[in-house]
This record gives C-alpha cells, sequence and structure tokens, in this order.
C-alpha cells in the first residue's frame, strides 16, 4: 500500500468509526427519507392517474427521493464533522503528521460512503418491503447502490469543501437551505414532461439534480434506460471532481504548513 | 544542517495579522536537551510563537531553524523532528486513547508490526493503560493532556513544542505531567520549548526562561539569574499590636523600600538581600517591638515581570484579556 492509500485507509477508519458511533448520524438520514416518503406516497398516489404518469405507484415514483435527501445529510454529516476538527485544533494535529490533504478528504468521505450505503440498503429493502421490485433488477439494484453512494460522496465533498472554506459547522448546516431549494424545484414529485408551470419546467430542467433523480429513478420504474443513467453518473462524477477540486483549493488555506 | 541539531534559533521572527504584530521581531536560541520556558500572559505572543517554530503558521519576517531545519524552507524535515501538544488538547471524543495512537502512528509512517507496541508502550508510561479503550470524552482533562502529550512522542521527535500543557489542570495532574516532561529532558535528551503562564511552573521545570509581553521578549536567562537579577527578597512583619505598625515602618525604612503586601503588615524590600534579616530582627528587639509573625519572602518569577513591565503577570493577563482577539491569518 503507498503511503498515500495507507493515510486514506486510516483516516477512512477514523471516519467510519465517527459515524458507527453516532447512531444519530446513521438513524437519522434513515427514518427522516423514509417517513416523508411515507407521507408523499399516501398524499399523491392520485397523482398517478395522470395521463402519461410514468408509473402505477407513487412510492415507486418518489422511491429516488430518500437517496437525494440522505445524500443531503451526508453534507451536512461530513462537514459539520470536518469544522469540529478545526474548530478543536485536530486539523493542526493532523497538519504536524506527513498527512497528505487529499487523504484528509477522501477519509472523510469514507464515512459519507459507509452511511451512504447503509441508508441505500435500508431503501431499497423498504422498497421490496412494499411491493416496489426494481425494474432493472438484481443488477440494477448493484447499480442503483453505486449511483446513490457516488451522489452522496458528491454532497459529502461539498460539504467538506464548505467546512474547509469556512471553519465552522454553523456555515456549513447554512448548505442545508440551499441545497433543499434544489430539491424542491426539480422533478422529485413530478416528471418534467408533465410539470405545466413553464418557469417551473425550465427551473427542473436546467437543474442538474433533476438527472440524478431521474438516473435512480428510472432504474426502479423503466429498467435500463442508457441515457438516464449515462446523465446521472456523468453529473456525480462532475459533482465529485469540482468539489474535490475546491477542496484541495481551499485545503491550502485550511493547512497551511511551510 | 546547523550545529544545533536538537535545538532552536530564532532571530527577528515578526508575526503580523492585519493591525495587529502578535510578535515582534523574536530573538531566542534553546539549546539540546534544554527545558526552555516561554512564560507570558494570554495574548503575549506566545502560542503565535508556537505556531510559527512548529510550521504551521509562516513568519511575516525574521528568521528560524528548528532542529537545524529552517521553519519556511523545511516545513516536512521539521515536522518529522519535532512532537508538538498544542493548547487544549485536540482529541476526538469519538475515539478512545488506543484508536488515536493507532491513527498517530499509522500517519507518521512506523512500520505496522511496531504500531501497537508504541502506543501502548507511551500508554503505559502515560498511565492511561487501564483507560486506553475508554473514549476520550470520558477522559478527565489531565487524561486528555496526558494522552496528548503521548501522541506528540509517537514518532521519537528531537524536540518537543508543548503550549500551555498544564492550563485547567489540578494540582496532581500538573506535577504528574512536569515529572513526564523533566523525565523526557534529563534521560532521552528531548528538547522542551514549552510555553505557559504560571510562574511556578516555568521556576520548576525550565532550565530556561524567555519572557514574553506584547510580542518581545523582555527578559531572558534561567530563574535563579532572572531572580538574583531583580533579586532583593521582602520581610514582611505583622507587630502583635497593630497600633504599632508606624514604628514598625520607621524601623524596616532603615533597610529598604517600604512595599503594600497587606493591610495587618509593614513589608520591605531589602537592600542587602538576606543578610538584613538578623539586623531588622536585631532593630525590633532593641525597640521593644514585639511580632506576631515575619515572613521572608524570596524573589519570584512575577516580581521579574513587574520589573521589567512594570505590571503583574496577573495584571497582564487581565489587561490582554480585555483586548480584542487578532484574526487567525
Amino acid at each position: 500500500m503507498t503511503e498515500t492509500a495507507l493515510q486514506v485507509y486510516h483516516l477512512a477508519r477514523r471516519s467510519v468509526l465517527r459515524q458507527a458511533r453516532q447512531p444519530a448520524n446513521v438513524v437519522a438520514p434513515v427514518i427522516f427519507p423514509l417517513a416523508l416518503l411515507a407521507v408523499n406516497s399516501g398524499g399523491l398516489q392520485p397523482a398517478t392517474s395522470i395521463p402519461g404518469f410514468p408509473a402505477d405507484r407513487f412510492v415507486a415514483f418518489a422511491l429516488a427521493i430518500p437517496f437525494m435527501q440522505g445524500a443531503l445529510f451526508a453534507t451536512m454529516n461530513a462537514g459539520t464533522d470536518l469544522a469540529r476538527d478545526i474548530q478543536t485544533g485536530f486539523l493542526s494535529r493532523l497538519s504536524l503528521t506527513p498527512v497528505r490533504g487529499i487523504a484528509l478528504v477522501l477519509g472523510q468521505l469514507a464515512g459519507v460512503g459507509f452511511v451512504a450505503t447503509i441508508q441505500a440498503v435500508v431503501y431499497v429493502a423498504v422498497a421490496y418491503a412494499v411491493g416496489v421490485h426494481p425494474r432493472a433488477g438484481a443488477a440494477g439494484v448493484v447499480v442503483l447502490l453505486g449511483l446513490a453512494i457516488a451522489i452522496a460522496i458528491g454532497f459529502g465533498a461539498v460539504g467538506v469543501f464548505m467546512a474547509l472554506r469556512t471553519g465552522t459547522g454553523e456555515s456549513v448546516q447554512g448548505l442545508f437551505p440551499l441545497l433543499f431549494v434544489f430539491l424542491i424545484i426539480s422533478s422529485m414529485n413530478f416528471p418534467r414532461n408533465l410539470i405545466e408551470v413553464g418557469w417551473f419546467r425550465w427551473l427542473a430542467t436546467a437543474n442538474p439534480v433533476s438527472y440524478l433523480i431521474e438516473g435512480l429513478r428510472s432504474l426502479v420504474i423503466e429498467g435500463w434506460n442508457g441515457e438516464a443513467l449515462a446523465l446521472a453518473f456523468t453529473i456525480s462524477a462532475a459533482l465529485i471532481t469540482i468539489a474535490l477540486a475546491a477542496c484541495g483549493l481551499a485545503l491550502r488555506t485550511r493547512m497551511t504548513r511551510t | 544542517m546547523s550545529a544545533a541539531r536538537n535545538g532552536i534559533e530564532v532571530e527577528g521572527l515578526v508575526r503580523e495579522f492585519k493591525d495587529v504584530r502578535a510578535v515582534d521581531g523574536i530573538d531566542l536560541t534553546v539549546s539540546p536537551g534544554e527545558i526552555y520556558g516561554f512564560l507570558g500572559p494570554n495574548g503575549a505572543g506566545k502560542s503565535t510563537t508556537v505556531h510559527m517554530l512548529t510550521t504551521l503558521l509562516p513568519p511575516s519576517a525574521g528568521k528560524a531553524t528548528v532542529a537545524g531545519f529552517d521553519v519556511v524552507k523545511d516545513g516536512p524535515e521539521v515536522r518529522r523532528a519535532i512532537g508538538a501538544a498544542l493548547q487544549e488538547a485536540a482529541l476526538d471524543p469519538l475515539l478512545s486513547g488506543r484508536d488515536h495512537m493507532r491513527l498517530q502512528t499509522a500517519l507518521h509512517g512506523i512500520p505496522r508490526h511496531e504500531r501497537a507496541q508504541r502506543g501502548d508502550e507511551l500508554l503505559e508510561r502515560v498511565g492511561l493503560m487501564l483507560a486506553a479503550d475508554r473514549r476520550v470524552r470520558t477522559y478527565s482533562g489531565g487524561m486528555k493532556r496526558r494522552l496528548d502529550l503521548a501522541l506528540a512522542l509517537v514518532h521519537h521527535p528531537r524536540i518537543l513544542f508543548l503550549d500551555e500543557p498544564t492550563t485547567g489542570l489540578d494540582p496532581q495532574s500538573r506535577n504528574a505531567l512536569w515529572g513526564e516532561v523533566g523525565r523526557l529532558a534529563k534521560e532521552e535528551g528531548v528538547t522542551v520549548f514549552l510555553t505557559t503562564q504560571y510562574l511556578e511552573e516555568a521556576d520548576v521545570l525550565a532550565d530556561r526562561v524567555g519572557i514574553i509581553d506584547h510580542g518581545h521578549i523582555v527578559a531572558e536567562g534561567t530563574p535563579t539569574d532572572l531572580k538574583a537579577e531583580i533579586g532583593r527578597p521582602t520581610v514582611e512583619i505583622m507587630p502583635s499590636d497593630p497600633e504599632q505598625r508606624d514604628r514598625v515602618a520607621d524601623i524596616l525604612r532603615r533597610f529598604g523600600e517600604l512595599v503594600q503586601v497587606s493591610p495587618d503588615s509593614v513589608a520591605v524590600r531589602c537592600a542587602h538581600g538576606d543578610l538584613d534579616l538578623a539586623e531588622i530582627i536585631r532593630a525590633l528587639d532593641a525597640e521593644d517591638l514585639p511580632v506576631a509573625n515575619l515572613q521572608l519572602h524570596a524573589p519570584s518569577l512575577d516580581d521579574v515581570f513587574l520589573e521589567k513591565t512594570g505590571r503583574t503577570l496577573e495584571g497582564a493577563a487581565a489587561e490582554i484579556d480585555a483586548e480584542p482577539e487578532p484574526a487567525r491569518r
């Protein structure tokens, strides 16, 4: 194992231990999105009778939403954990070791991946329990988990960037409403082609979050939709790349060492 | 590499934060194996100096070498040579002592087969073996400080920076930490740069002391030399009859300058040191003035601080605490 890989491994181990030892960090991102899914599915089921609606059951259509909400929680958890390290001086301790900045960021994101995996497995299990069987089959479930983890890591990297840039947990938490707005103005609750209000449809079309949701959704209600998946994976990859690059820049200031 | 392989050399070191000159051109030298006490009130520039010497903060001007390496040009080499326990034990409350050791040894690149052994050895040395698997959030302040020290030692540093290591500790924990720091210097030859706002700590631990105030070093030397430099003891006398205070004061005035110590007593800073004590007792006896209590106060580092800055260390801390904090960067 190279030195950097070893550093990533040990920092990832710490990050996973931290998440595992804070049950609220794991339970809340699982429970709240599922509760919202239950409420939405119950209240919006009649929407499935609109001509052209792509699913018979709203719960199948909406299953992608918990994955996105889970990703938002990942942003908060990853960012506030790192902000706490900055505020307590733990980052300075790490700075005095030969640790590389990228190892620090990737290690932190490993915790995000850990929670995202648990979330995704629970969501899929709940889907099966309520009779929603992803159309893409077992292989599709694997891809669904992979995409969900990629999305969570992308959002988590945004949280890590915010923590590095500002150094405070409060600023990281300030991201939540902003990201929530992106979620609301997406195709979260309705397919874009059925949105009749022009400005909302335009916003949902311009909003990259719509394509992440549609990629996840396609595996559940359509089967294999190459275009939707390609868009979702491309946007996830772009989000991860841009956020990691921004983290790298922020680290230069935050982890000042001569 | 300079001759001072395990030492510290600082010349004209400056650090500015916007309008504030936190460290204002300090010079100092710490010899290998020495414990150097950097004494000063809160906000005097102690921690800023430590951050520069440990490579965490680039200096605005000046030059410093640590273990023979330039802190600006040779950051990685400096970090390999030093260990540091910075102000406030920076620990993860969710990890155990052993988890911290495992992380720190791994990040320092200690070979896998040595990591557990090194971690246990240090936990044993700082008396945390029984608590090794407990999460740090259950540790007392003293235990956290001891873990912090152990973490700073995992890679066998030649120079150790301790930034106010005993602030907030009870006397027992403080003594335990002092014992370990003294042992490190004496038995392992580790050079120790210790910042403190406690006079007693500098007095007990340090081979030499630098006193910093408003970013300047105002005095430097061994505690004994510094005290000797201003070194006149004070004799404090409480007469049996409080009505006789003025007569006692008239007698004491012959031996030096009167100083205010407490309302019930009269005190004099002796012009000729301890030698005046016998003469004072004889003079009081000759005047038939019975004494309820007599104390000889040796000069302290606080007297040195007072002499050099015109303020007591405690008063300086209160004054600086009232000023706004400088921006971190």
